[in-house]
């Protein structure tokens, strides 16, 4: 049962990977740039759902990784140095940073921690708005350029398209062999039971610390692909309102899922866009969006990964009623 | 002359005036089921938690194996062998029964970094599948455990504890809210865990329980606990016969 669960997961993994990976092939230009910036936030939200759906600490923050990310890849080539270079910086800087924020964590949680992280968004939001030496201020950083890669020029929209692709399958398969590894266990042990897990001699500190860590870590790589894929950036997606959709997209696609990011992303990011095109939809994309997610809340809390999970139980409740029938039946038949 | 597994002496903790426990001293000897009885109020569960490192005591030396184990966090206690289970139910709601299992020991072997190549059981499937069968779950192995009725995720409960093999274990009320007919079953198989075999040694358990019945039958001396002192120690018959006993808590 659970091996089959194993295998059909993997089989929807490699299916929607093909699907990426001949997917440029019929989409326009602007299509192929649409992928990649879903696929961007993929890789971040991965690295929120490891922090938030996985190890249960609740972080408001995540724009804020994500922007120094973006900011560090940025600066850096401006400074002459290369994306290679920039990329793993990115990754590092955020990976520390995070670990620096997982500490709030080890003394408030829920909503208080959401607030703690909720502050550290806005701080680091002000720098790159005020600190114009820096990060340009308001006028942000253009003229990003996009690297090359052993030659190929990943210029175009097309090839930068499949090395985005190809570091999303990368990262993906990190996250799912951590995940399927001890440290998966115990990061959901933290996020069910703290207490319980500590007695049984997890090192909830130090699991804290990492989920925030490598979290952080995921949403600079996503930054650092970003500043490279829109080739101009300022302040305005980093805001803590950015955390706060990144959060909901989190918990739409499925907190705890491995694939949520995966929906979550596309609801968040791919449908916003798609559908400013449509005539008529886009000035009422916001309200529906919104009433949609107030809805879902109510009905479906763990997000629409969850919908087979819930039809199972539902079947086997089913199931069981039907067998207590039965067995009442025949009671009352002997009787 | 055997040493005792765990010496604790002089154990005191104040909430503001009420002195929660006064001044508590006992000894468990290696392999014994040591029963903990008392009204409620009478500083049961706060001695525990002084033991466990979950609070910190005001006075008073807890010693395991002869070592002084005073002021270590839940954390270090559960490394160096001492098991627990909490009153109320403490199993990881999302996930399978067997995962609650493994992760229950998979951080006593190996670090962190070698845990992160480590395979998804850790090498822990056949020590989670034999508690598995003893506490006669398996047809909820894979089942989340926050889905299963309150007795099963009892067991699973109390089964969590023993998966790192610790040579003391501390359960407070084993058989609360949990039927009759299973307050049986949890008594033989805390029997069975007591003189495992497997193990090479003798486990030694700290029990808290209201049943008197299961208390009676299961440890091999009993502490009474009244106001935050210890009121007797002794035998389960030398404790049905004391007169200070009867008078102050078990009754007619």
């Amino acid at each position: 049962m659970k091996l089959l669960q194993h295998k059909m997961g993997l089989a929807c993994t490699l299916a929607i990977a093909a699907l990426l990976l001949v997917a440029p092939q019929y989409l326009k230009n602007y299509g192929v740039y649409l992928l990649s910036y879903w696929l961007v936030f993929v890789i971040a939200i991965m690295g929120l759902n490891l922090t938030t759906g996985y190890a249960g600490q609740k972080s408001l923050g995540h724009a804020a990784f994500f922007g120094i990310g973006a900011y560090t890849v940025a600066i850096l080539m401006k400074a002459g140095f290369s994306f290679w270079l920039g990329l793993p910086a990115a990754a590092l800087i955020c990976f520390f940073v995070g670990l620096v924020l997982g500490f709030p964590a080890l003394r408030v949680q829920a909503i208080y921690l959401a607030f703690a992280t909720l502050g550290f968004n806005t701080a680091i939001w002000l720098v790159m708005r005020n600190e114009e030496w820096l990060t340009g201020g308001t006028f942000g950083i253009n003229n990003i350029a996009r690297p090359s890669l052993l030659g190929f020029s990943l210029e175009g929209n097309r090839p930068y398209y499949y090395f985005v692709l190809a570091v999303t399958l990368v990262m993906a398969g990190l996250l799912w062999g951590l995940l399927r590894s001890p440290w998966g266990k115990a990061f959901k042990a933290l996020r069910d039971n703290p207490i319980r897990a500590e007695s049984l001699g997890i090192d909830i500190r130090n699991y804290t610390l990492l989920s925030f860590a490598i979290g952080a870590a995921y949403a600079g790589v996503a930054g650092a692909l970003f500043a490279s894929l829109v080739q101009f950036i300022e302040p305005a997606p980093f805001t803590v309102g950015a955390s706060i959709m990144m959060y909901l997209m989190v918990v739409v696609g499925g907190a705890g899922y491995f694939l949520g990011p995966v929906l979550g992303a596309a609801v968040g990011v791919v449908m916003p866009e798609w559908m400013r095109d449509v005539p008529g939809v886009a000035a009422w994309y916001l309200p529906i969006f919104g009433a949609a997610v107030v809805l879902m809340m109510v009905w479906l809390p763990d997000g629409l990964l969850s919908i087979p999970d819930r039809l199972k139980e539902r079947r086997a409740a089913r199931e069981a009623s039907a067998l207590r029938a039965a067995k009442a039946a025949k009671m009352k038949a002997e009787s | 002359m055997t040493h005792p597994l765990l010496k604790v002496t002089g154990l005191k903790k104040a909430y503001g005036a009420i002195q929660a426990v006064g001044g508590v001293s006992f000894d468990v000897m290696p392999g014994e089921i040591f029963g903990v009885i008392g009204p409620n109020g009478s500083g049961k569960t706060t001695m525990f938690n002084s033991v466990l490192g979950q609070i910190k005591p005001d006075a008073g030396e807890i010693e395991l194996n002869g070592q002084s184990i005073s002021g270590l966090s839940p954390l270090a206690l559960s490394r160096r062998g001492v098991g627990r289970t909490f009153q109320t139910l403490q199993v990881f709601g999302k996930m399978t029964v067997r995962d609650n299992l493994i992760v229950a020991a998979q951080e006593h072997q190996g670090s962190m970094l070698s845990r992160m190549f480590a395979p998804g059981d850790s090498g822990l499937g056949d020590r989670a599948d034999a508690l598995i069968d003893q506490f006669r779950i398996r047809h909820v192995a894979d089942t989340l455990a926050g889905t299963l009725s309150y007795g099963q995720q009892k067991l699973v409960d109390i089964a969590m504890a023993f998966m790192a093999q610790p040579a003391l274990v501390l359960l407070d009320e084993p058989c609360a809210g949990v039927n009759p007919s299973l307050v049986g079953g949890i008594s033989t198989l805390l029997k069975e865990l007591n003189r495992n075999p497997k193990l090479g040694r003798q486990s030694s358990f700290v029990v808290i329980e209201h049943n008197m019945d299961f208390v009676m039958d299961l440890c091999h001396r009993i502490m009474v606990m009244v106001e935050g002192r210890v009121m007797a120690i002794g035998t389960p018959a030398e404790i049905r016969a004391n007169k200070e006993v009867l008078d102050a808590y078990l009754g007619n």
